[in-house]
This record gives C-alpha cells, sequence and structure tokens, in this order.
C-alpha cells in the first residue's frame, strides 16, 4: 500500500477556553480516497479537519502531512497540498472581486500570470461562476458564494480537497453541480475529505466513512458496513440511508440475507428475485 | 381557505422585474404544505407576505387580493398579524431577544396577559416536548444553531397561532432531531386544527409529514397538488429520493406495489404484505 498523505497520530486538542474537542485521534489518510466524516454537531469534525492544514496544531500528538509534521512548517505551506473549504463562505471571501477570490492564492503561490489567468478561467467555468467575474463576492447568493470558495480552492489545485457541509443549504440543482464537481475530483485522482450529515450524498461519492462521537473516532470502514450499523449511527444523530433502513427491515423479517446495502443499484435485483420469484410459483 | 391569494405580483423596492408573478394560493385548516423550489425562486418572499413583514417592513409594490385569515398585509400592522402567524426564520439566531430560554418562551404569552401559573406550566410542557429542559437558564445567544432552531420553533409553537411558517426548519438540525420537531409540528397542526407551510430543499426529511407540495421557480408557483405525484412531474427541478426511484425500478419490473411510499419502512411494510399474501394463496 501507497504511504498514507495525511497521518492523524493520537492527537488531542483543547480550545483556549478549555473545551478538549479531541481526545486522542489516530487516523491514515492515503493518496485517492474519498472520505467522510460524519458525527453529531460538536463531535470534533471540524476541529479535526483543521488539523490538516495546520491552521490548529494538536495540543498533543502529530498530524504530517505528506512527510511534514505540521507542527514544523507554516500554515502557507500545508496549504499548497491540503485546501480547506469551509462551511461558512462567508469566512473565508474577502477580495474585491470574484475573479481575484479566485486568483489571490496562485498569486501568492508566486504562479506566472499567464498560469493564473488559465487556472481562474477554468476555475470559473467548472464552477458556472463566469458570469459574475467582476462582481463583488458578496453581491452573490449563498449557494454562489459557497461554489466561489469551492473554485478557490480547486482553481490552485492542491492534491488533498476538503469539503465542510458542501451541501448544506444547497438546492437540488446546486448539489447536482457538487456531484459532478465530486466526479471531476475522482478523475483527476485527487484525495477528497468531506464533513457532512448528508447520508445520500455520502451513498452516492463516499468510499470510506469515519464516525466520530465527543472527540474521538468510533467507527472507521467502507461506506456500506459503517452506514448499515444502525445502532451505531442512530447513536451519531445521523439517519441512515434511505435503502439501507429498507434493507435493515427486510433482513430482521428474514426476507433478505444480508443488511449491507445503501443504493437502488444493489438492492433492485435482489427484491426482483425474490418477488418475482412468487409471482411464478402463484401460476 | 385561511390563506387566499389572487394574482399576486411583487416588486421589491429596487427591483424592476417581479420577483413574485401572478400567484395564486388557497391554503386552510389541517394542511401541512411544502413550498420548495431553486434558491432565488420566490418562496421566502412569498413566506413573507404571510407574516405581513412584506410590505411593512421591505415596502416595495404589491398588488393582488390577499387575505390571511380574513386580514390584508398592507392594512394591517404586523404585530396583529403577529398574533395569527408564527414565523421561524432561516436564521433563528435573528429572533431571539432575550437573557434566557425561559424568558425568550414566556415573552409572547405574558403580551397576551396570561397568568404566570399558566406560563410556567405551558413552558414546562413544551422545553419537555421539544428536549430542550437543560437549556431553560442558558443564553439563547450562546446556544448551538441546532439548539437555537429548536428554542426559536418552541418559542413559536407555545403561542398556537393559527397558521406557522417554517423557513428552512432542518438546516442547522441533525437529522434525527430534525425528524423528531417535524413530528411536533405536525401532531400540534391535526390537534389544533392549524396550518403549517414548510419551505425546505430537503425533500426526503419533509415528504412523511407533508399533505400538499408547492413548486415555485422564477417568482411563479409551477406545481401545486399531492405531494408524491409533484416530486415525479418536477424531480429535474426538486430531485426525487431514492426510495421513490426504488418503487419505479420495481414496477419497471413488473412488480406491482398498492402504493407509492413516502418512507422506506412504509415500502418494507408493503414488501412483507406482499410476499404474505402470495403465500397465502400459494396454501390454498
Amino acid at each position: 500500500m501507497d504511504t498514507p498523505i495525511i497521518r492523524v497520530e493520537n492527537v488531542h486538542y483543547r480550545y483556549p477556553s478549555g473545551i478538549e474537542a479531541l481526545k486522542g485521534v489516530s487516523l491514515e489518510i492515503y493518496p485517492g480516497e474519498f472520505i467522510a466524516i460524519m458525527g453529531e454537531n460538536g463531535s470534533g469534525k471540524t476541529t479535526l479537519i483543521k488539523h490538516f492544514n495546520g491552521v490548529l496544531k494538536p495540543s498533543k500528538g502529530h498530524v504530517v502531512v505528506k512527510g511534514i509534521d505540521t507542527g514544523e512548517t507554516s500554515v502557507a505551506e500545508l496549504s499548497k497540498i491540503v485546501g480547506i473549504v469551509f462551511q461558512n463562505p462567508d469566512h473565508q471571501l474577502f477580495a474585491e472581486n470574484v475573479l481575484e477570490e479566485i486568483a489571490f492564492p496562485l498569486k501568492n503561490f508566486g504562479f506566472s500570470e499567464d498560469f493564473i489567468k488559465r487556472r481562474v478561467e477554468w476555475a470559473l467555468k467548472i464552477m458556472d461562476l463566469e458570469k459574475y467575474s467582476n462582481k463583488s463576492p458578496y453581491m452573490l447568493s449563498i449557494g454562489e458564494r459557497k461554489r466561489l470558495t469551492i473554485a478557490a480552492v480547486l482553481a490552485y489545485d492542491p492534491e488533498v480537497i476538503v469539503l465542510d457541509e458542501p451541501t448544506a443549504g444547497q438546492d437540488y440543482l446546486q448539489k447536482e453541480k457538487i456531484s459532478e464537481i465530486m466526479n471531476l475530483l475522482r478523475l483527476a485522482g485527487k484525495t477528497v475529505v468531506v464533513v457532512t450529515h448528508d447520508v445520500e450524498f455520502v451513498v452516492e461519492h463516499i468510499d470510506r466513512v469515519i464516525l466520530m462521537s465527543n472527540g474521538h473516532i468510533i467507527a472507521d470502514g467502507k461506506t456500506p458496513e459503517i452506514l448499515s450499523r444502525i445502532e451505531l449511527i442512530r447513536k451519531t444523530r445521523i439517519l441512515p440511508p434511505q435503502i439501507t433502513r429498507l434493507a435493515y427491515l427486510l433482513y430482521t423479517k428474514n426476507i433478505i440475507s444480508t443488511k449491507y446495502f445503501i443504493k437502488t443499484d444493489e438492492i433492485i435485483g435482489t427484491l426482483l428475485e425474490i418477488l418475482k420469484d412468487k409471482k411464478e410459483e402463484m401460476r | 381557505m385561511i390563506i387566499d391569494l389572487e394574482d399576486v405580483n411583487y416588486w421589491y423596492p429596487s427591483s424592476s422585474d417581479p420577483v413574485l408573478k401572478n400567484i395564486h394560493l388557497k391554503a386552510d385548516r389541517g394542511e401541512i404544505i411544502l413550498l420548495t423550489g431553486p434558491s432565488g425562486c420566490g418562496k421566502s418572499t412569498l413566506a413573507r407576505i404571510l407574516n405581513g413583514l412584506i410590505p411593512n417592513f421591505y415596502g416595495g409594490r404589491l398588488e393582488g387580493k390577499i387575505s390571511i385569515i380574513g386580514m390584508d398585509p398592507r392594512e394591517t400592522p404586523t404585530y396583529k398579524l403577529a398574533k395569527h402567524v408564527g414565523f421561524v426564520f432561516q436564521n433563528p439566531e435573528n429572533q431571539l431577544f432575550f437573557s434566557t430560554v425561559e424568558k425568550e418562551l414566556a415573552f409572547g404569552l405574558e403580551n397576551l396577559g396570561i397568568s404566570p401559573e399558566i406560563i410556567m406550566e405551558k413552558i414546562e410542557k413544551i422545553l419537555k416536548e421539544y428536549g430542550i429542559e437543560d437549556l431553560r437558564n442558558r443564553s439563547p445567544s450562546e446556544l448551538s444553531g441546532g439548539q437555537q432552531q429548536k428554542v426559536a420553533i418552541a418559542s413559536v409553537m407555545i403561542m398556537n397561532p393559527e397558521i406557522i411558517v417554517l423557513d428552512e426548519p432542518t438546516a442547522n438540525l441533525d437529522p434525527v432531531s430534525a425528524i423528531k420537531i417535524l413530528g411536533l409540528v405536525k401532531r400540534k397542526t391535526l390537534e389544533k386544527n392549524t396550518l403549517t407551510i414548510i419551505i425546505e430543499h430537503r425533500i426526503e426529511i419533509v415528504l412523511p409529514f407533508i399533505t400538499r407540495l408547492i413548486v415555485m421557480k422564477d417568482g411563479e408557483i409551477v406545481a401545486d397538488g399531492d405531494p408524491i405525484e409533484t416530486i415525479i412531474t418536477y424531480r429535474h427541478i426538486i430531485g426525487i429520493p431514492p426510495i421513490l426511484r426504488l418503487y419505479e425500478r420495481l414496477e419497471e419490473n413488473g412488480i406491482k406495489i398498492p402504493k407509492k411510499p413516502k418512507t422506506p419502512e412504509e415500502l418494507a411494510l408493503m414488501i412483507y404484505r406482499y410476499l404474505q399474501k402470495h403465500q397465502i394463496s400459494l396454501g390454498k
């Protein structure tokens, strides 16, 4: 197996207020993985991802990004590798216009003007923001501002992209847009970490789920495996995917023999077999 | 009809194009209506007419016939409408003013001149219902977004309004809390025979609770009717829950399930009965 791109070793984090948000978290993230971090509000998800680019440094333990200990380098340096899109776009936007907003990190990293121009155009286009390039970010709707913060990160092409609640408050069409981006990131071989409550989005795009509760990781595994542990995930105040809720009930009634279903495409074959069978027996 | 809008058009003060066009909406007690549509379609604007914030607070030009429990917001002061129309905003912070949750809940009732004993009784009951007993003496401003949302909804529900408008009530709530609160709202709507209007993008979460679905696009109502049939027709704008997609796949393959399901639990029960029925006929 590859070496991990991010390694979190027994990390504790205590906020200046005294609240201990992480209480010994360890995990490894490998290149090309699509990971969701899920858990109830206040479980430590956002605190954890803030360690990935060094915005927060562990009170105890280590975070190592591409072999570099985050305690020994700057946020600017780490941000080249890990781009984070925070939940509230307003905490991240500051430039005079949309174009500048996207160009800013690229300029900061010292890329050539020609390169910057091409990257900005590309990012505007894929996030469907071309028509706003000269507008102030604050003239945009909240959904558009969110897409702008995503564009600003995609433009400088970090290896790891972290998205905090990308679908929250987004309408159906905006969610579809974010889905397209996820597919694009997969084609580009990126590593993606998403913090989310949106279980159907996880079903669609994510390979591995990490569940957090009260500053600890309480489960870490493949998406179907974790999301079908109904009792465990209810404890973290998440609702299982609709197909999993169906599978679980049919499984407890002995109608199907496994409960590890999360998608329509996976369960449809099994259901047709059972239901069609009965039709033929009836004749 | 406690809401009756006919040919309503509205322009914000600075806009040359109307943000609401040709709105016809009749709604009555006992209904729980989901109002949905792409961002910027005008659904929050429409809701603001129902509690009189438009035009009393926002100004602009408002045309058409409007009756909210017999009142026209253009001729009625907002405080008078507020007695009948409870409104929970998208951002709950904006509607919490007091130093404790208890004071927040008591305020509206005190204004109505209700006796302190009865107010305390009502507060006890609602704190329990919403699972926020431990927040009673906390300051709303120091609560999490989800806790604030629960307090905001409770402070509106305690007034027993005849019309309840919830603008993205689940945005700050975890899914398990969201379902619990929607259940409480539904119970209230049925018990007190009120009207509830919910604005929300997450259709699969609200679907089990609603009686009617309205879709807006570009300032117009483009669909208004049975929730499931409307979802199926307008899926390209509002999306379709996975369980309905599965139902369609079964139907395409010749499996006839009697009803389109609103929840996975409903479909599981229908599959169970389907199998039972067929096994019984086998035994004969």
